[in-house]
């Protein structure tokens, strides 16, 4: 009898690893990113359309804002953007655009063609920022807090489903938690 | 009407993992103070993943992204910063997944530890098949014997 059983309980089990692989092979894109809970990296960078000012890490401490990664080039930054301007004018927390690898020009066409949600947008050019943070795709959005702390991280477009379910119960935390 | 829908899903779904896999310019032969050198980066990079082309290393991805990251293993390198202290950087921004050959810790036991289990498993139930045979002939014989 058991011999029959052992077969068939080892071939359900590879069924159901079969079904958690399937389950977990569109997350796979997804990597965990290790800054999580680390203080975001740091940067010094110019303000797009205003090269002369520049701002560092340490210009945002003292309350949370999101770092929003995007480039004139990235289709899918085009299609959150209406979830990112929605976001925006919650006007519960700044959203810091961080234009990489773009051209002055072209990014600042897009934000002219597509309207401006952010506090300020600032330039990565050759992408080293990006590379701080660990981004591989585009867009990412980073949720820091008011001690610089990165405490969420979103890879890829900005749904209001994201926004209700991750970033404003954050939000609410960080605030009630002051 | 609903597989134009369809297919403009699929296009916006994978589009996030596709932009920075836009193709790099031409990149210019690298040069390297020793050849000592030159040998840790071609060991490095294929050991380092690409991440925009996950199952690419860094030293076969054509993508911008593993374009700038083989830029800034190959700065660090000049720059005289042991393997470690590279991959290192690397993990800090991208995580283990960045490397290819995964670190003997306790959330990957069951990678590195599974196999040699699997293995020590399967040759478990081969002593017991093989017994219970020896056994049944063992059986066989003395019944055939007796008969």
């Amino acid at each position: 009898m058991s011999s029959r059983i052992i077969p068939l309980a080892a071939f359900l089990l590879l069924v159901a690893l079969l079904v958690v692989g399937l389950k977990i092979a569109d997350k796979k894109t997804q990597i965990p990113s290790p800054l999580i809970d680390k203080p975001v990296p740091e940067f010094d960078l110019p303000v797009l359309g205003q090269a002369e000012q520049r701002m560092s890490a340490e210009s945002f401490l003292g309350r949370p804002y999101l770092v929003n990664f995007w480039g004139s080039w990235c289709v899918t930054c085009r299609v959150e953007h209406p979830v990112i301007t929605q976001l925006a004018r919650m006007g519960v927390v700044d959203v810091v655009g961080l234009n990489f690898r773009d051209e002055e020009q072209d990014a600042l066409a897009w934000l002219r063609r597509f309207g401006n949600p952010y506090s300020v947008t600032l330039v990565d050019f050759d992408g080293r920022t990006s590379i701080d943070f660990g981004v591989y795709a585009a867009p990412e959005t980073f949720l820091v807090d008011s001690s610089g702390k990165i405490v969420f991280k979103h890879l890829g477009q900005m749904t209001m489903e994201v926004i209700e379910t991750e970033i404003l119960p954050r939000l609410a935390s960080m605030e009630s938690g002051t | 009407m609903k597989t134009a829908k369809l297919i403009l899903m699929i296009m916006v779904l994978t589009m996030s993992v596709t932009a920075l896999a836009q193709q790099a310019p031409v990149q210019e032969p690298m040069v390297f103070a020793t050849h000592e050198q030159e040998e840790r980066f071609k060991k490095l990079t294929e050991e380092l993943r690409c991440l925009v082309c996950q199952n690419q290393n860094l030293a076969d991805s054509d993508a911008l992204l593993a374009h700038d990251l083989k830029s800034e293993v190959h700065e660090m390198l000049l720059a005289g910063r042991t393997d470690e202290q590279i991959k290192q950087f690397m993990v800090e921004r991208y995580g283990d997944f960045v490397l290819y050959r995964p670190p003997v810790q306790t959330n990957t036991y069951v990678l590195w530890l599974g196999p040699l289990l699997l293995l020590l498993g399967g040759a478990w139930i081969l002593r017991i098949n093989i017994k219970k045979r020896a056994q049944l002939l063992n059986t066989e014989d003395t019944e055939g014997g007796n008969g």
